[in-house]
């Protein structure tokens, strides 16, 4: 630097094109190195979080790879209008596909099929069991295994699963489906069960969510306001809750909210309630709400606390003598003050919310289950990824959307966890 | 006595003859954890080892297929023999990632009872999904049939049923009358399970709790919450003998299930775990895990070995299997999300 202000000096106008220069390259050195800095920590989140993300999302759009296991079937079905009866082209072209492919990835296909068309799976099994020893022509044996072979039927599943690509299991998140036609339609209503789950979902967080605010927010404040060993012994109790298992938490739910719980035993010893009609405060959404809300209130308290701590005493005073009486230098000076920190807690604690399911499987009724139960149903119990994938999708995108509108109305930049 | 002493023998034996090879091999064995795999070690893995001086290390796993799956494709693996459930053995034995069994060495499949003895893999428990009740709750005569956990006139009080399809469904159809040995005839027609449904509905204002796991039946009787409650029978079983409590099983249309060993393809001691498996199908060896756990053998001339008092409390009781039905894992292969997607939607109605 000192060279290149003594050669500016020298040479006038053109060498401060060079100082620019040396400024700009000491400015890049410094945005590199700090790159350098979080190089590991983007590399470990690449590697961790978008990549295993990434793959998994793709997963609600992966079709297989039916094509290439059944190429002449493939060809034959292209040609095909989905309408008319099947004719013996395709059963050949399937019965010769089937021959050759290898039992493992027949099997895998058939769970694929299955669910286009429940009960496809075993049925499709027997049918490459049995088409390995038929000769031509091959149609007999097909509708010996299952009639509606001779139907467009089946044909139609398998049309379903020759593009590389699928829309759906996005379609089946949504409670919708292909249509005989290739049209979008909605599922019949007996099954369309994931929207509703969905709405659910939500309403359960934000419910949770205005739970926590309204009793984070007094506690935060009293802490705030706390000195010494008061308010460390506040704290600890808060975050107590933190240093104990989830499913203990939920389990002494259950001892406190059941009929002859200790909640309904003092109730009705107080006299308060007919000990022979106790409250129903389990199994149902009330029992959610109530565990939940425990579980998850440090993580309101803890920002609002922070951004409480930081708000000097002397405002609200400066507003008192200023003629503002406390509920309104309240509303007009201190809560404006808390609000990044509200904002904060609000949005850990609703999104938190939103990946529960153990909580309200346990302390909830049957109209309770979120959709992280169904996602974790399809991925860990019937092993059905594109499902769990798209179930994940919808999740995402309904959280992404949610976001961008709070954003809006809150502003993020404003956002203060810590 | 007899067997302990013929174990002791064949361990001597085993000693002589070829200890310094054997010596230095050893098997993996992967199960569930818990009281059972205790059960397992007790009346299988010591024994085993005291008499061939094969050492048994142990692994578990949680049932998920992704890792075993993983581990053949990948070529390594690490588990010689896998305890794995119904839906497990057939998918795996489809797709090739478990070895076919080899029933000549173990005495042939018609040995074992209904639907024990799968290709890729051979039960050595059945367990079973029952109704159970508070007997305290009922003093003038509990429920006796499966029709009676539905009546809900003749024995009044809330109820918790399985918040799942799966032997839910079946249970409503023999109560509606379908004998066990039709249910997934019935169950695998529309007409079946709007039945099934329809059946769930006269009592769905009783069912005050939808479990999900299996220690809330037990749980939900002894707190007074139900009066009866589908269950797993090792649940009611170890409430009642180890916690004093006075529950009841209703054998009545009870749905069996099993535990089975498998081989994952490729495995690294084939020869040991074939030995292994064929040891824990000796009947005086297989009827030993009942001592432990209150699930029964599977093979017929094990039930036989069973003491008359620990009998009485195992599905495979002849005294309990006079009107029960075997949950079907290739009904459920097929129908598992359809029927799952249905279930959601009428519990939520």
């Amino acid at each position: 630097m000192k060279y290149a202000v003594t050669f500016a000096e020298k040479h006038g106008g053109e060498e401060q094109s060079t100082l620019a220069r040396q400024m700009a390259r000491t400015k890049r050195r410094a945005k590199l190195q700090a790159l350098a800095l979080i190089a590991p920590l983007m590399l470990f989140l690449v590697v961790v979080l978008v990549l295993p993300i990434g793959t998994l999302l793709a997963r609600g759009f992966d079709n297989g790879d039916a094509a290439a296991l059944l190429p002449r079937t493939a060809e034959a079905l292209s040609a095909w209008n989905g309408q008319d009866a099947p004719h013996e082209e395709l059963f050949a072209a399937l019965a010769g596909d089937l021959k050759e492919a290898a039992r493992e990835d027949v099997a895998v296909l058939a769970k694929q099929l299955n669910y286009h068309d429940a009960g496809m799976r075993s049925m499709f099994l027997k049918l490459a069991r049995k088409v390995r020893t038929a000769e031509a022509p091959y149609a007999p044996s097909f509708i010996e295994v299952n009639e509606d072979w001779s139907s467009p039927r089946y044909w139609r599943a398998l049309q379903q699963v020759m593009p590389s690509v699928t829309d759906f299991y996005i379609l089946s998140a949504l409670d919708l489906m292909r249509d005989e036609n290739g049209d979008i339609a909605s599922v019949p209503p007996s099954t369309a069960v994931n929207l509703e789950v969905l709405a659910r979902t939500f309403t359960v967080s934000a419910s949770v969510t205005v739970m926590c605010l309204l009793l984070g927010y007094p506690l935060a404040a009293l802490i705030a306001r706390s000195r010494g060993t008061a308010a460390n012994v506040l704290i600890v109790l808060v975050l107590l809750p933190f240093w104990t298992s989830l499913l203990v938490r939920t389990s002494a739910w259950v001892v406190l909210l059941q009929s002859r719980g200790v909640v309904n035993n003092v109730l009705a010893w107080l006299g308060m309630i007919d000990p022979e009609a106790p409250l129903d405060l389990i199994y149902n959404r009330v029992g959610v709400v109530i565990a939940m809300t425990h579980i998850l209130l440090p993580f309101m308290i803890l920002p609002i606390y922070s951004v409480m701590k930081g708000i000097p005493p002397v405002y609200m005073r400066a507003a008192a003598s200023l003629g503002a009486r406390p509920l309104s230098s309240f509303f007009r000076v201190y809560l404006p003050m808390t609000m990044p920190g509200v904002s904060a807690g609000c949005l850990l604690v609703f999104i938190l919310a939103l990946g529960y399911y153990i909580t309200p499987a346990l302390v909830g009724g049957p109209r309770d289950q979120m959709i992280s139960y169904f996602i974790a149903y399809y991925a860990n119990q019937v092993t059905n990824w594109g499902m769990a994938a798209a179930l994940s999708i919808i999740l995402l995108v309904a959280v992404l959307v949610l976001y961008v509108i709070y954003n809006r109305l809150v502003g993020i930049q404003r956002l203060r966890i810590g | 006595m007899r067997s302990l002493k013929l174990m002791l023998g064949g361990a001597a034996i085993a000693v002589v003859a070829s200890a310094p090879v054997l010596a230095q091999d050893a098997l993996t064995v992967t199960s569930y954890g818990g009281s059972y795999t205790k059960s397992q070690e007790q009346a299988f893995y010591e024994p085993f080892a005291k008499e061939t001086g094969v050492k048994v290390l142990q692994d578990e796993w949680d049932g998920s297929t992704a890792k075993l799956k993983g581990m053949v494709e990948t070529g390594q693996v690490t588990w010689d023999i896998v305890d794995v459930e119904p839906g497990h053995a057939l998918q795996g034995c489809e797709e090739g990632w478990l070895e076919e069994i080899d029933y000549s060495k173990i005495g042939g499949r018609e040995g074992f009872v209904d639907g024990a003895a799968m290709d890729c893999a051979v039960a050595t428990i059945v367990f079973s999904t029952i109704y159970a009740y508070d007997a305290s709750k009922f003093p003038n005569g509990g429920p006796q049939t499966m029709a009676d956990l539905f009546d809900t006139e003749k024995f009044p009080g809330p109820r918790s049923l399985r918040k799942a399809p799966k032997t839910t469904l079946e249970f409503a159809l023999i109560a509606d009358g379908v004998p066990t040995a039709d249910v997934y005839k019935v169950l695998g027609t529309p007409e079946g399970v709007d039945r099934a449904f329809a059946k769930l509905d006269t009592i769905k204002k009783d069912v005050k709790v939808w479990w999900s796991a299996g220690a809330q039946p037990p749980q939900l009787l002894a707190d007074g919450e139900v009066v009866m409650a589908t269950a797993w029978n090792g649940r009611i079983f170890d409430a009642v003998k180890n916690d004093g409590k006075n529950f009841k099983i209703v054998w009545d249309g009870q749905g069996q299930d099993f535990n089975l060993w498998a081989e994952p393809k490729g495995l690294k001691n084939k020869e040991l775990a074939d030995r292994f498996i064929e040891y824990t199908m000796r009947p005086d060896v297989m009827s030993q895990q009942s001592k432990y756990i209150s699930y029964g053998p599977t093979k017929k001339t094990a039930i036989e070995k069973v003491p008359a008092d620990i009998l009485a409390d195992l599905p495979t009781a002849p005294e309990n299997t006079k009107n029960s039905f075997v949950v079907d894992a290739e009904f459920w292969a097929d129908h598992d999300e359809e029927l799952t997607e249905r279930f959601n939607k009428w519990l939520a109605q």
